[in-house]
């Protein structure tokens, strides 16, 4: 199934391989094991534009997470293309066009909140200078200009993620990455760090592909949320939430609500009275 | 990060049940049994006069090592630069093999069987054979004693240490493109390094046993070993346990610094 672009590229004058952020075409990924091949993920086709907020769902073994890692170049495709940005999936690696931040933090413990966030820029081996400044910017961004100099291990687990995405925003990539980042936090700081989201992205501009098993947070959060199913791992429905603005009130809405329902619906295959997600 | 947190937790506060002794108990316990300890022996030997003739007081002890304290301190110097010549190359020799061994399978697989030989082989057994190999004159013997009880605790702890990258790291740094060198220094490394300082703790002090009964089996007349052998053959037993009390002096140093050097890097360690 091929999905149409449900927003247009802010420039016009934009190339074609810039206004399209993710174009995944017929991907497939096998795992061979002992009893045989697994098939994680098939014929998936998903374009994502330039600055979108795209969420995967899905029960556990829909592959969305390894979708996410076919994006980022983390495991190879065995079938179909991956472009980013028109680039094959591990060209954009190499020029670090997107960023990545997993369930788990994954900081450095030997190394300062702000020597984890500048890690990207050391390893391209930009200036010292200019590192600083990009590390008290960042950490601005995610409001924890205050704390550059702990380490993770005296943070929260909320802060700590916050750490991670500034990390992921390092070296400026117009996509962001993000495997259930906030699948690990209590309700209060995951709804306060998906606000937090929405406000990085709209002030960095980056496209968003966002794993996450909470249909509530993928509602608040997209501009359209991809539905998966496994065995085999596909896109079964894609729901476009056009919500507008994202804010607190966004949440108590009736327009939300029916996007809920409406994810809910596309996951189970048919309507449901029980309101039993997450 | 979780793990040294409930250890850290675990330390001040204890679970139900177990009592915590107050700080000036726990310093002072160790001290009082010390104290009965040196009173018994005292007893023992100055007061009953029951004891083996080759078991001096502590008093006679402590004022032979004062009074001898030059010869005894030039001994110690030979056998503590012998420990360490040791612990250093046979420490260096292990951390470029375990890197070797972590870097590729097959040099893995050819390293592994070696060192399982290392491990069982009675180091001193080799050593008349080495002293022998490297002549009466040399210290070569005893430092390549001292060197092969270094080189396997710290071989298996760098070896364990370098895997011990978690995938989500590995993941961070493939995400950003780095290379295979910059992989090794800002994350392989430092996961080891508390693995290195454990290895390190453990063959300082089995470099200067190493290096100590070394001496036993002949080489140069110089050495806190030779000295402990010569004047116990020769009845002087004040003497030679003063010599004992430097061979302790020597470990204990190379403990400490060792254990201090792992408690300094296990600060900032993963877990």
């Amino acid at each position: 199934m091929t999905l149409r672009q449900a927003h247009e590229p802010d420039r016009q004058t934009a190339a074609a391989d810039t206004a399209t952020a993710v174009r995944a075409t017929g991907v497939g990924k096998t795992f061979p094991t002992k009893a045989g091949e697994v098939v994680a993920l098939t014929a998936v086709d998903l374009t994502v534009a330039a600055g979108e907020f795209v969420s995967l769902i899905g029960p556990s073994g829909c592959g969305k997470s390894t979708l996410l890692r076919l994006i980022a170049d983390l495991d190879a495709a065995s079938t179909g293309t991956l472009e980013i940005f028109g680039k094959p999936a591990p060209r954009a690696r190499i020029d670090q066009d997107y960023g990545i931040a997993f369930q788990q933090a994954g900081l450095l413990p030997w190394r300062t909140v702000a020597a984890n966030i500048s890690l990207p820029l050391e390893l391209h081996r930009v200036a010292r200078d200019e590192r600083r400044d990009r590390v008290s910017e960042l950490a601005e961004l995610v409001g924890l200009a205050d704390f550059v100099d702990r380490y993770p291990d005296q943070l929260s687990g909320g802060m700590q993620q916050r750490v991670a995405i500034a990390r992921a925003l390092a070296a400026r990539p117009r996509l962001l990455l993000m495997d259930e980042p906030f699948g690990a936090l209590d309700e209060m700081t995951r709804e306060y760090l998906q606000s937090e989201l929405v406000r990085i992205a709209a002030e960095t501009g980056a496209a968003v592909v966002f794993v996450t098993h909470s249909i509530p947070e993928a509602v608040f959060l997209s501009d359209r949320v991809v539905v998966m199913s496994p065995r085999p791992g596909r896109i079964t429905t894609v729901v476009p939430t056009s919500l507008g603005v994202r804010d607190e009130a966004l949440r108590e809405s009736p327009a939300y609500f029916e996007r809920v329902t409406a994810v809910r619906e596309a996951l189970h295959g048919a309507p449901r009275t029980r309101a039993d997600e997450r | 990060m979780t793990q040294t947190q409930t250890l850290r937790r675990a330390r001040t506060a204890p679970e139900y049940g177990t009592w915590m002794p107050p700080a000036w108990l726990r310093v002072g316990a160790p001290i009082i049994v010390g104290i009965l300890g040196l009173a018994l022996w005292v007893l023992w030997v100055d007061v009953l006069g029951t004891a083996p003739r080759m078991l001096p007081g502590p008093v006679a002890i402590a004022t032979e090592l004062v009074a001898r304290w030059g010869i005894i301190a030039e001994d110690m110097a030979v056998t503590a630069t012998n420990a360490l010549v040791g612990l250093v190359v046979g420490s260096v020799l292990a951390v470029v093999v375990a890197g070797l061994a972590a870097a590729s399978r097959p040099v893995d697989g050819m390293v592994a069987p070696l060192v399982a030989a290392i491990a069982v082989v009675p180091i001193v057994a080799l050593t008349p054979i080495l002293n022998t190999m490297f002549g009466a004159s040399s210290q070569f013997g005893r430092q390549a004693v001292a060197g092969l009880a270094a080189f396997v605790p710290v071989f298996v702890n760098v070896l364990r240490g370098l895997r011990q990258t978690r995938p989500v790291h590995r993941d961070v740094l493939r995400a950003s493109a780095a290379t295979g060198g910059q992989t090794f220094r800002t994350l392989t490394l430092p996961t080891a390094l508390p693995y290195l300082m454990t290895g390190l703790r453990i063959a300082s002090s089995l470099a200067v046993i190493a290096a100590l009964v070394a001496e036993y089996f002949g080489g140069p007349a110089d050495g806190i070993g030779t000295a402990i052998a010569t004047y116990a053959k020769s009845g002087r037993a004040a003497l030679a346990w003063a010599y004992v009390a430097g061979g302790i002096l020597i470990g204990l140093s190379f403990f400490l610094v060792t254990a201090l050097l792992e408690r300094i890097v296990a600060r900032r360690s993963p877990g």
